[in-house]
């Protein structure tokens, strides 16, 4: 089976619609980062409270807000999360609510205010820890439990706290659901200190500003230090040229997969963050892939010009390069399709940046390969400076090298 | 099969056996359920895979070079005393901002020399600068001043770890954290109640002994109005309670002034030393303490010189008992802080023992993944990168036919490799890790197809199958060390500048494309080789 058999397609030729398009995505995400959504921030970088609720029916968004209003808590934002079914909610505290020293300062207050039903004393089972639920069970003793009292308490919170986040997915509407895990003597005893909210805290993430600030900088330093490395590792491979080239591929790479994330108003976390990363790796790897043959042909076809050994190297590529995309494609897609909620906006950014990364290879990085060589020869430059300096080609004769990377 | 083919054979399947190993281990049970409780035990997920309590907190380091100087401020005194040196104040003028100054006033000019001399002989880590009339301003020195706060952290470090040990959590993560300075991350798997486990960390436990210098006042204002609005010199005003007020009951609230440096500190405090008891009058728990020798040592002379008058048992900047001092007291002691329950007495006797933390702490960051969300993660995440795999192992087969054996085998190999470092590394699998094995089966494909779109040009241009496979791999494989090599420079330094979830997808990277360029090229090659080798001359090749 073979899709692709001889292609010849001008892709030089057609350097200026790919400049256009290059142009339209990367303005119109710059303009959004700019004057419309800004570069919108996970609670990662920009910290922040997130508390991720789950209620035994479906919830009411405007008791939420209601409720939250009460405590003070006005700012906050709410959001369905998943299915309608799944009754998950996620609350979003802005960041001038939390300082380092109350840090948690706002999910306490966000559980009290949606603790309508509390009874004076008792806690909330729903959203209680086995450690406190041991605690408790070892002070009322209701299996008279000799010396291991301890051990056994602490195994039948666990067994009980587990039941409620694994087999009720976190909420438990009553008491008697429990005797399927736990003694009677222990439920009953439960009743005594407990009551049943009609949701459960899942998930918790704080973030003070110091650490945001932080990561955020040393996210950014770490991608500039490793295109750094990137660069120095082509220019001694190719030329500085070739380094140069990738790295304005990849910037360009980063800055439409940013700009789409601006454009549809999606937030940037730490996982997107490691998406980008791998948008950086696989662009490069198609880069050096096409340069690599560049290189190769400049050795073959020296009385061609560059834009012809170009266009060559890439159509002798074109099956691969086609090929690989499809298959890491296909493969991201699956996660965006089925990975489900927790991996969406990092698997969206790999859709995108496979698409972006396949694409500018051919339509950045060759071209201004080509655009150096054309102002170096109006000025008078030898030409023939692009080969190199990696090792021949094994199988070829390798005659006349110097010639080649001299070209004077 | 000829000899070369039979050592690389051999080469492979050790490779296989050596990375399998690393991931099942030696299994128990060959059942599914038995691989797996195998495979868990090997390869660690992450807090966002598997759920659990992650923090990040900064010792306040301050606090320690507080400490510090507030010893050498009464060594100081001691010596100036023992000298003969007459001055007119020492202070600590900006505790909070330069906790490493000491000013000294009023030192007549004649006794310079001496006091250069006792300085130099008892104070080393200082230096010493001269100020206008005669005052003399004791900076700590730069170096002594890091180790001191390098120290903190890593005294902080095993408080915690003790601490945490005795909450019996398995495989807890306590380690300095790379972001910013001073910083120490915790991760608990599984456990799901931070509260309770900044209860445990956060009372820092410092416990002190200090002179009462008055009080108690009911409020901090009474205090100033007392003392004409200015607290004297090297004195701090702390909360307190009344006796038989309830816990969070701040109605009950006292102040009280003590002396800024303490009698005894958290050091001196015997290691085990502490033990739950009962109070004798009102039979509510309580914790003894028992101090080191050199501790018993001050805390003798201090009751020696003070009877008559009373102090403080403070515990995190907190007055927890305020006692009249009969007589001399060598080296015991109780706290009780009324209504104190059970459990906190226990808590405290812990906290106690396990060290005391040299520096208050502040929390950062807290982040709590319910088990089910984690398990659903993974299950989902599993799931796509199953189907995912699938579609380009049977994509690969379908169009390179015989040679998308040679693909698939060498991308399973892959995984297997990679899967396997991690297992013996002990590496961590989270979800930007997950990343870094996405991108290596994409270069794992890519390599594969590189070769064989190289292999398949070569037999158009008329070339012989075992030529065509030799030139395919010889052009092919440059390009692969050049993409490879780049990634993974870049991925070293992702691993070196980054932390947390930036490390976790270099790691897996780096791995993976190590592991590739052995499977993509070694053993791709050496299957062409085998097919080629049992192949009559001119027969087509399958790709």
């Amino acid at each position: 089976m073979e899709f692709f058999r001889n292609p010849n397609i001008d892709f030089l030729g057609k350097k200026w619609y790919f400049l256009a398009f290059s142009l339209l995505f990367s303005v119109a995400g710059v303009f959004s980062m700019l004057f419309w959504h800004g570069v919108p921030l996970g609670v990662d970088f920009r910290g922040g409270t997130l508390v991720y609720v789950k209620f035994s029916h479906p919830p009411d968004d405007n008791a939420i807000h209601e409720a939250l209003r009460k405590v003070g808590l006005t700012q906050a934002k709410i959001q369905r999360l998943g299915a309608v079914t799944n009754n998950e909610v996620l609350i979003d505290l802005d960041v001038r609510e939390t300082s380092e020293k109350a840090l948690d300062q706002g999910k306490v207050q966000i559980i009290n205010a949606l603790e309508t039903n509390a009874p004076a004393g008792k806690l909330d089972l729903n959203n209680t820890s086995s450690l406190t639920l041991a605690n408790y069970l070892l002070e009322k003793d209701p299996l008279h439990a000799g010396t291991d009292a301890g051990q056994r308490y602490a195994a039948v919170a666990k067994a009980m706290v587990d039941y409620r986040d694994k087999t009720r997915g976190g909420v438990l509407s009553s008491f008697d659901e429990l005797k399927t895990v736990a003694d009677p003597a222990v439920v009953a005893a439960l009743q005594d200190g407990f009551f049943l909210s009609d949701f459960g805290v899942y998930q918790v993430e704080i973030v003070g500003p110091q650490v945001g600030e932080q990561l955020k900088g040393q996210a950014m330093r770490a991608v500039a230090y490793s295109l750094a490395g990137m660069l120095i590792y082509l220019g001694f491979r190719f030329e500085w040229i070739y380094g140069v080239a990738a790295v304005i591929t990849v910037f360009h790479d980063t800055l439409i997969t940013v700009g789409v994330f601006s454009l549809a108003n999606k937030e940037i976390s730490l996982t997107v963050i490691a998406a980008i990363l791998t948008l950086i790796g696989y662009s490069n790897n198609d880069t050096i892939v096409i340069f690599d043959r560049i290189r190769e042909n400049l050795k073959l076809m020296r009385r061609e010009k560059l834009s012809e050994i170009v266009n060559r190297s890439i159509n002798q590529t074109l099956s691969r390069t086609i090929l690989t995309a499809g298959l890491t494609f296909l493969t991201v897609l699956a996660l965006y399709l089925f990975g489900g909620e927790v991996l969406h906006g990092f698997s969206f950014a790999l859709v995108i940046g496979i698409l972006i990364g396949t694409y500018s290879s051919i339509a950045i990085a060759a071209p201004i390969l080509v655009a150096y060589q054309d102002w170096r020869s109006n000025r008078g430059k030898p030409v023939a400076v692009m080969a190199g300096k990696g090792k021949p080609t094994a199988g070829k004769p390798t005659t006349s090298k110097g010639k080649v990377a001299t070209g004077q | 099969m000829n000899k070369t083919l039979g050592w690389k054979l051999g080469l492979i399947v050790a490779t296989l056996v050596l990375f399998l190993f690393g991931i099942f281990g030696i299994p128990r049970d060959l059942s599914g359920s038995g691989l797996l409780a195998s495979i868990r035990s090997r390869i660690h997920l992450g807090l966002d895979l598997k759920g659990g309590t992650h923090l990040i907190l900064q010792v306040q380091v301050n606090d320690a070079v507080n400490g510090d100087s507030d010893r050498a401020l009464e060594r100081l005194k001691e010596d100036l005393r023992t000298h003969k040196i007459n001055y007119t104040e020492i202070t600590k003028p900006d505790p909070v901002n330069r906790p490493d100054q000491i000013v000294l006033k009023g030192v007549p000019p004649e006794a310079t020399s001496d006091l250069r001399s006792t300085v130099s002989e008892r104070l080393p880590e200082y230096d010493l600068n001269s100020g206008a009339d005669n005052s003399w301003t004791f900076t700590m020195k730069p170096q002594a001043l890091a180790e001191l706060k390098n120290r903190a952290v890593t005294l902080a470090i095993e408080t915690i770890r003790n601490r945490i040990d005795q909450l019996g959590v398995s495989e807890p993560v306590i380690q300095e954290h790379g972001l910013g300075q001073y910083q120490i991350l915790v991760q608990l798997p599984g456990v799901d109640d931070p509260a309770r486990v900044k209860e445990i960390m956060q009372s820092t436990a410092m416990l002190e002994i200090k002179q009462v210098l008055g009080g108690p006042y009911s409020s901090e204002q009474d205090a100033l109005q007392q003392h004409n609005g200015v607290l004297p010199p090297d004195s701090v005003l702390l909360r307190g309670r009344s006796v038989g007020s309830q816990a969070g009951d701040d109605s009950g609230e006292q102040f009280y002034l003590v002396t800024r440096s303490s009698a005894v500190a958290g050091a001196d405090l015997r290691s085990g030393g502490a033990t739950v008891g009962r109070d004798t009058n009102t039979n509510s728990p309580d914790v003894g303490f028992v101090l080191t020798n050199e501790g018993g040592r001050k805390f003798a002379a201090f009751t020696g010189s003070h009877v008559g008058e009373k102090l403080a048992v403070v515990l995190d900047n907190r007055v927890r008992e305020v006692a009249t001092i009969n007589e001399q007291i060598h080296d015991q002691g109780r706290i009780s802080g009324g209504g104190m329950s059970e459990q906190a007495a226990k808590d405290l006797a812990l906290v106690l023992n396990s060290g005391a933390l040299p520096a208050g702490i502040k929390y950062l960051e807290e982040r709590t993944v319910g088990p089910s969300l984690g398990s659903d993660s993974i299950r989902a995440g599993v799931r796509a990168a199953i189907i995912g795999m699938l579609a380009v192992l049977i994509f690969m087969l379908v169009y390179y036919r015989g040679a998308g054996i040679n693909a698939d085998l060498a991308l399973i190999l892959n995984l297997v490799i990679l899967l396997g470092f991690m297992g013996y590394f002990g590496a961590t699998l989270t979800l930007p890790g997950i990343a870094g094995v996405i991108l290596t089966v994409g270069m794992g494909v890519d390599s594969n197809v590189l070769i064989f779109e190289r292999i398949r040009e070569e037999l158009r241009n008329g070339k012989t199958p075992p030529s065509a496979v030799e030139q395919g791999f010889a052009h092919a494989w440059i390009t692969i060390v050049d993409t490879h090599v780049t990634t993974i420079v870049s991925a070293a330094i992702l691993f070196l500048f980054g932390t947390g979830p930036v490390k976790g997808f270099a790691v897996t990277l780096t791995f993976g494309l190590l592991a590739n360029l052995f499977t993509a090229v070694f053993v791709s090659r050496m299957i062409f080789d085998w097919i080629l080798s049992r192949k009559q001359r001119g027969e087509a090749l399958s790709i």
